[in-house]
């Protein structure tokens, strides 16, 4: 690295309120407004040299915009930005590079037919060439803990690797400034803690860092201050580190934070059984699965964890039947083999299914939502009425998606609004409700509320125990393992394409979740432990491929 | 510098601005190359677009040629909306009436109300058949399907040649390569006497009535829409690839097998060596121009009808080569796909320059 930490802002790393020297960035009055919005009012916001900054805000708080007007992208409306004590106008994300601005954004800007190196080198200004990149892009990735290997190409990366990708982009250009958004949601606890101790020895070399997140444990350990917004206007600013969570999130959310709690129940029949299920892989960059064997009952939540790229996706599509199996035995739903049905004929079992891509897949972004709804509403076995006699019933289309949005508190133009103009976890919001609305028996979900604002994702979260207690049988593959702590009965581990036995979630423990994690199934939580009361039903046939 | 940005949403204005901004630059580019040629920009415009449609007898060639255009418009139209990239309508159109023709020619005595719709029924049957070729290979072994249906068009050209030469060459026709005249039962009614336009088209605008009703109401089209936009989503929703693939390529190639009777049992009255003038080529322009939209199809089916009668009138009148109909299309295609970039782009406001303690830096898209 070429980086030259500035003598006076090394001597006191941590201790950034004592510097005397001005801000590296001050926000004075930042208002931005759009046509039916107004985003940033009067938002002020002061980063010293070498300070990790929280940016706490639900979704449409105005976090997002705010971090584009830093990075050129957007352009405030009324306000100044003093960069170094001088006043700015930042006109672009090529101009916001100069100065020492970069940005780890939220939904990734990779091209997906180009290698890691050549994206860099891109990103770079094409400056220099991917090949001579290579190596400090390992030397990077290596010295930050994220590895990346420059010359995959990236369409064949999941989401957890393509954001390593923009981290070491961001890394590579020395920034004095770096603002990232959401960083961790797709991290192991110990890649978490890794890129902790990057952060913390970038703001030791005198980095500022903007650090945009909802999960606030994670900002309590990092951040020296926190900027909280609400509403587009600044709610407050604390110190996080005294702060509890609860009090935080209150600020955020500017009300009681809900919770959401997991009532102990008697599993059901099972109702998905997953028997020795292996799948090569044409890509060579995907995971093969080996040997995956669940059984899933009715009124269970069983968590999948994981770091992505884990065999999650070969794994998610082979149940829901994207991609479709040699082996009719090898996927059971309810009483009938599933391993060669359509994922039409899958559903009409009963099975539902909220992807982790939201567009594009899960909903089509060019369509109303109420097309979206009638996407996978259409099934007959659903008894949804949108459909007589192959015809579309846009009464009951609409009313449909009127529903999902009330009672999901979507927040949108109607059900006419394109899906794609819905934000992130709004558009989640909808996906979930949607699937939820279809009368499963089993329920899939991949990373539910993944980069959902707190109070979006509890809402997700108690969608998900409702169904639960109403019998269905729910399986939730998730990075986020907090998440899964929370929601899940039982808890099981995706590593290298195998699945290790599931425990309950009583027994198990963060740390050694997270050693199964790294594909190490020997030893690990649960062992001699298991609570007889708990997995009586279903422990006992759990496949261990180990 | 003129630069461009994305719009965050597709331009709904722009959707259907584009077609009228590509007709308006054709007919600016059209003009300034009538200049060229020595004419007077206003009388050739009025030769080509205004007196062609002048005459009743005017309107009725409009709408005679405007027929397989839609009929074959429509058929591409669904194809392309699911991503299905059949360009072989002027083969399918061919082996249509080809099938249609062998049924005339077969009951040469025959006076009875029934054989026009079976040599309808027979016209749709050839298409379909033809079309199923590219649709089976790209469904069985993934060959593209665009290739494969263009290059079925030169086969049927082929048959067809081989037929009127040989086994359904008139006997009595001094060796003329092409078949006996059709009885009049076997010919489709005028809708008005001393016009030539037929029963086909009011069978076009039953067409358009049902693909829109199609597109529209039915899962079917839904999911050949869905397939088009978002394959993902469609794999997701369960929505069978195979099954678009067929649906779009038997439509169209139905579609085309009608309007191919429709010339050979209309204007035309037997098989030649050649029984479309490009319809089926000109029907992917008509396609895109209309919006792949069922209504948008027989508007711009007009228009290239009126392009092509143009064409003819300019020939005849101003001693314009016979190319100068193609190169209308061309320009009105090519002026159409720059117009359409602009539904999902937009002219970049003007920056204001930054104030000189910033280091001045190109502007460009977050990377």
């Amino acid at each position: 690295m070429d980086r030259e930490p500035n003598p006076q802002e090394a001597e006191v790393p941590g201790a950034p309120d004592q510097v005397a020297a001005h801000p590296r960035l001050e926000l004075l009055g930042i208002t931005k407004v759009y046509p039916s919005v107004v985003a940033n009012d009067r938002v002020s916001l002061r980063v010293m040299p070498g300070e990790i900054h929280a940016v706490l805000g639900e979704n449409g708080a105005g976090k997002s915009t705010l971090m584009k007007i830093i990075y050129g992208v957007a352009r405030p409306d009324a306000g100044e930005i003093l960069w170094e004590n001088h006043q700015v106008g930042i006109a672009s994300p090529a101009a916001a590079r100069k100065l020492g601005i970069g940005m780890v954004f939220q939904h990734f800007s990779l091209f997906e037919t180009l290698t890691v190196a050549q994206n860099i080198s891109l990103a770079l200004d094409g400056r220099q060439s991917p090949a001579r990149l290579a190596p400090r892009i390992r030397a990077v990735s290596e010295e930050y803990g994220l590895p990346v290997d420059p010359g995959r190409l990236v369409h064949s990366m999941s989401v957890g690797e393509r954001q390593r990708v923009e981290i070491v982009r961001c890394l590579l250009q020395s920034p004095r400034l770096l603002i990232m958004d959401e960083p961790t949601s797709v991290l192991t606890p110990q890649a978490v803690l890794k890129l902790f101790e990057s952060l913390r020895r970038l703001a030791a070399e005198g980095c500022s860092i903007l650090y945009i997140s909802h999960k606030l444990d994670e900002i309590q350990a990092l951040c020296d201050r926190a900027t909280v917004l609400r509403a587009g206007r600044v709610s407050g600013t604390a110190n996080p580190k005294e702060e509890t969570s609860r009090s935080l999130a209150e600020l955020m959310i500017g009300k009681e934070l809900p919770t959401c709690t997991l009532a102990p129940r008697v599993p059901g029949e099972v109702r998905l059984a997953v028997r020795n299920l292996s799948l090569a892989t044409d890509d060579p960059f995907g995971t093969e699965l080996r040997g995956i064997g669940l059984e899933l009952c009715g009124g269970e939540i069983l968590g999948i964890a994981g770091v992505s790229g884990n065999g999650q996706q070969e794994f998610l599509k082979a149940l829901s039947g994207e991609t479709p199996l040699a082996d009719p035995g090898a996927v059971r739903i309810g009483a009938k083999d599933a391993g060669r049905l359509s994922p039409g004929e899958r559903r009409a079992l009963g099975l539902c299914f909220v992807p982790e891509e939201r567009l594009g897949r899960g909903a089509v972004p060019e369509l109303s939502l109420a097309d979206n709804a009638l996407l996978t509403g259409y099934v007959p076995a659903y008894d949804t009425g949108m459909l007589r006699h192959g015809l579309i019933q846009s009464g009951a289309v609409q009313s449909f998606a009127r529903d999902v949005i009330a009672r999901f508190k979507v927040k949108c133009g109607g059900e006419r609004s394109q899906a794609g103009s819905l934000s992130g976890g709004n558009l989640q919001k909808f996906i979930v409700g949607r699937e939820t609305s279809l009368s499963p028996k089993v329920m899939l979900l991949a990373q539910p509320t993944w980069g959902v604002d707190i109070g979006a994702s509890m809402l997700i979260r108690q969608a998900i125990i409702d169904l639960r207690d109403q019998g269905v049988a729910v399986l939730v593959v998730s990075e986020e393992l907090d998440e899964l702590m929370m929601i899940s009965d039982r808890i099981a581990v995706l590593a290298e394409g195998r699945l290790s036995r599931s425990i309950p979630v009583a027994s198990a423990s963060i740390d050694q979740i997270g050693v199964w994690m790294s594909g190490n199934f020997e030893q690990g939580p649960g062992d001699g432990a298991t609570s007889p009361s708990r997995t009586g039903a279903t422990g006992a046939v759990e496949h261990d491929p180990a | 510098m003129i630069r461009l940005e994305a719009r965050t949403e597709a331009s709904q204005k722009m959707m259907l601005a584009s077609p009228l901004i590509a007709a308006l630059a054709m007919l600016v580019t059209g003009s300034m190359l009538f200049v060229f040629l020595g004419q007077d920009p206003f009388h050739a415009f009025y030769v080509y677009f205004i007196k062609p449609a002048s005459t009743v007898y005017g309107v009725g060639e409009l709408l005679l040629k405007a027929t397989p255009l839609t009929l074959c418009g429509v058929g591409l139209a669904l194809g392309f909306r699911a991503n299905v990239g059949n360009i072989g309508a002027d083969g399918q159109l061919t082996m249509g009436a080809i099938a249609g023709g062998c049924v005339a020619l077969y009951f040469p005595d025959v006076h009875a109300a029934w054989l026009l719709p079976l040599m309808l029924l027979a016209g749709a049957l050839g298409g379909m058949a033809w079309a199923a070729i590219p649709a089976l290979l790209r469904i069985r072994y993934n060959a593209n399907e665009i290739l494969v249906s263009l290059m079925l068009v030169y086969v049927a050209y082929l048959v067809l040649s081989y037929l009127v030469h040989g086994p359904l060459r008139d006997p009595e026709g001094f060796n003329f390569p092409q078949s006996r005249m059709f009885q009049d039962a076997a010919l489709l009614p005028v809708l008005v006497h001393g016009l030539r336009v037929n029963a086909a088209f009011p069978l076009a605008l039953v067409v358009v009535a049902a693909a829109w009703f199609f597109c529209d109401r039915t899962l079917a089209g839904f999911r050949m829409r869905v397939s088009g936009i978002a394959p993902a989503a469609a794999a997701y929703a369960g929505f069978s690839e195979r099954r678009n693939v067929w649906l779009s390529f038997l439509i169209s190639g139905a579609l085309a097998g009608l309007a191919g009777v429709g010339e050979v049992a209309g204007p035309i009255g037997q098989l030649q060596p050649s029984v479309s003038t490009g319809y089926g080529f000109a029907a992917i322009i008509v396609a895109y121009v209309g919006r792949l939209h069922p209504l948008g199809v027989l508007l711009a089916a007009l228009l290239m009808s009126l392009l092509y009668i143009g064409g003819e009138s300019a020939q005849m009148e101003l001693q314009m080569p016979s190319a100068i109909t193609g190169l209308f299309q061309g320009l009105l295609l090519f002026y159409l796909l720059a117009a359409d970039l602009f539904i999902y782009y937009r002219f970049k406001p003007r920056l204001k320059l930054a104030p000189p303690a910033v280091p001045v830096a190109e502007p460009g898209a977050p990377s």
